[in-house]
């Protein structure tokens, strides 16, 4: 086991390193000296220049460079904001962060708690009106455009009915929309996947014989369906939270959530790109350590997985 | 309903192979088609898709009016001279859907077959080859696939750009991780086989043996995955354009419709009610058509 541990831990931080070169590399890409990307419009002295350029080595080798930026960064200095002059980008980003979490939090944790179960439940029941139902519903929430939806959600509750707020993060009825939209995009694929998990269990020998031991159903289900089909779900969730990351910038931007997602959006649209890279770093390396952390939490619930 | 509640069935009653080859690959190949058209929802989604394909290849020919010209009045709502509809400059919002199609399906046929090409180039090498070669590539696919995908293309539109190609390419060469994954582990199983096994001992070259003999066995898996991801790209560049970093207004676009169609949600919810509808149908079109082609190319892969 510590073997393992020990390895998918430096598997994640080569991926954390080439995470960090391609975050890097990305600046690179930005029209413009690196200079003037760090300094924006904001009307400097030569001296402060100088300043800037020692700092971030700009006057050395590209791999000086990352290396400078690389050091910077892991002491949690991302730079200034070029547009609010002088602001930290990591107090941008603190600020942000809360949002961009409380919003996800949810909408995961309802998505988990309606999906999981109607996906165990289509198999259990497979073919039956309830099946069909819950297939039909996931196979058009899959379809449908989580932007559009919120859009349609606004038209319908906001302007029609006038019970909820369009926009903003003030109340609790704020939360409504796009908590929804996040869960519903969410729960589209956990509810085909637990179904697929669950019919996966469903015909392996263990419950057969579970059955022929005159075990009555519910505790079939319960004790040998349900528990062993919840195992690959939660390795799944890990893998869905870059998905569910895609879905926030969209979510926060129509809903006007001063989120991380919205905070990537107006600095990619103001050039802004210290604030990008540090997003695109942070989101990346999360994803890496909850990958990691779900990998090493299946390998101690399931013993099978470690040895390969 | 898409997955799994095809009918079972399949292999049952079919004649046994002869041992005159080309018969033989003539009757699978009649069991393909017979299990493809065994899903109704498959096929109805091939039905759509191809109809989506000549709407866009004749639109000049289908749409009543030009998709960028004011035809009518500004914002209007569906009428029986314009069925969808005007946007909000007054051109006529159906025959901007059925230009916006030929956006669509370019990005999506155009950035998948991207995708493919290198997914399964890093794919087959890295599961033919192992070790150190698996390892690197590896990491590579590992590293791409822990960007959140909108992240990525939100950064890498904003600073190529803005145009059908670019966005094309930048989402080619974004999404192509899940099929270097695919193709890597469907190679390391094949390269164990009796058949590569013989052809090796045999004296083929690697790119004989990778050509010949392994990669015609994973194009039923890879067709598969590629058109159950059509549906995503879609959905992707729509998102690209109606946030405001896809292609570019006056090309119509169904995200860059809606984006339009956002600021209007009160006086002329029509605007955006349409695109979404469009995607939606689409999109599902694409889901369909891959779960049928699942069932007909990769039977196994059913749950």
């Amino acid at each position: 086991m510590l073997q393992y541990v020990a390895y998918r831990i430096l598997q994640g931080l080569v991926v954390i390193f080439l995470v960090s070169v391609t975050s890097f590399g990305i600046m690179q890409l930005a029209p413009g000296s690196p200079v003037d990307i760090l300094i924006g419009e904001a009307q400097v002295t030569q001296e402060q220049i100088d300043a800037i350029t020692a700092k971030w080595g700009l006057d050395k080798p590209w791999y000086e460079q990352y290396f400078t930026w690389l050091k910077n960064v892991t002491t949690g200095d991302f730079g200034r904001s070029v547009i609010r002059t002088g602001v930290p980008v990591r107090q941008m980003v603190m600020e942000a962060a809360p949002v961009t979490l409380k919003l996800n939090a949810l909408a995961l944790l309802i998505s988990v708690a309606i999906a999981v179960p109607v996906g165990v439940m289509a198999a259990i029941r497979r073919y039956s009106k309830f099946d069909y139902a819950s297939m039909v519903g996931s196979t058009i929430g899959i379809a449908m455009p989580n932007y559009w939806l919120g859009l349609m959600l606004i038209i319908v509750f906001s302007l029609k009915l006038g019970w909820l707020p369009p926009y903003g993060s003030g109340s609790w009825q704020a939360y409504v929309m796009p908590v929804t939209v996040l869960a519903i995009q969410e729960m589209a694929i956990l509810a085909r996947l637990s179904r697929g998990s669950t019919s996966e269990v469903l015909s392996q020998d263990y419950v057969t014989t579970a059955r022929a031991k005159g075990l009555r159903e519910n505790s079939v289900i319960r004790r040998h369906v349900v528990r062993n089909a919840l195992l690959p779900i939660v390795t799944i969730m890990g893998y869905r939270l870059a998905f569910l990351l895609s879905g926030t910038i969209v979510v926060e931007t129509i809903f006007a959530w001063p989120g991380i997602g919205q905070l990537l959006l107006t600095s990619i649209n103001r050039k802004d790109y210290q604030v990008v890279q540090a997003i695109v770093l942070l989101l990346a390396t999360i994803v890496v350590v909850a990958n990691i952390v779900t990998d090493l939490l299946y390998a101690y619930i399931d013993p099978r997985i470690r040895i390969r | 309903m898409a997955m799994g509640l095809s009918q079972e069935g399949g292999l049952r009653g079919e004649a046994a192979s002869t041992p005159f080859d080309g018969h033989a690959r003539r009757t699978e190949r009649s069991r393909m088609v017979q299990r493809f058209l065994r899903y109704r929802p498959g096929v109805l989604g091939g039905i759509i898709v191809v109809s989506l394909i000549l709407i866009a290849i004749f639109a000049p020919l289908v749409a009543p009016y030009s998709p960028t010209e004011k035809v009518g009045v500004r914002a209007d709502p569906p009428t029986s001279e314009f069925w969808l509809g005007n946007d909000e400059i007054g051109r006529d919002v159906l025959s901007r859907l059925i230009y916006g199609a030929r956006v669509a399906l370019v990005v999506g046929i155009g950035a998948i077959a991207i995708a493919v090409t290198i997914g399964v180039l890093v794919g087959a090498a890295s599961g033919y080859f192992g070790g150190k070669v698996d390892t690197l590539l590896s990491r590579v696919v590992d590293t791409l696939m822990a960007f959140p995908l909108l992240a990525l293309l939100v950064t890498l539109s904003a600073l190529f750009s803005p145009s059908l190609r670019n966005v094309v390419i930048i989402i080619g060469v974004t999404v192509w991780a899940s099929y270097a994954r695919l193709v890597r582990a469907d190679v390391m199983s094949l390269r164990e086989r009796d058949f590569v096994i013989a052809a090796r001992s045999l004296g083929a070259r690697d790119s004989r043996i990778i050509g010949r003999h392994i990669l015609p066995n994973i194009v039923g898996p890879v067709i598969v995955l590629a058109s159950l991801d059509i549906g995503s790209i879609i959905i992707l560049e729509s998102a690209l354009s109606f946030l405001g970093l896809g292609v570019r207004p006056p090309t119509p676009s169904w995200g860059g419709m809606l984006s339009a169609g956002r600021s209007l949600l009160r006086s002329a919810p029509h605007i955006a009610v349409a695109p979404g509808i469009a995607i939606m149908v689409t999109v599902l079109a694409f889901n369909l058509l891959g779960d049928g082609l699942r069932d007909a190319l990769d039977p196994r892969q059913r749950d």
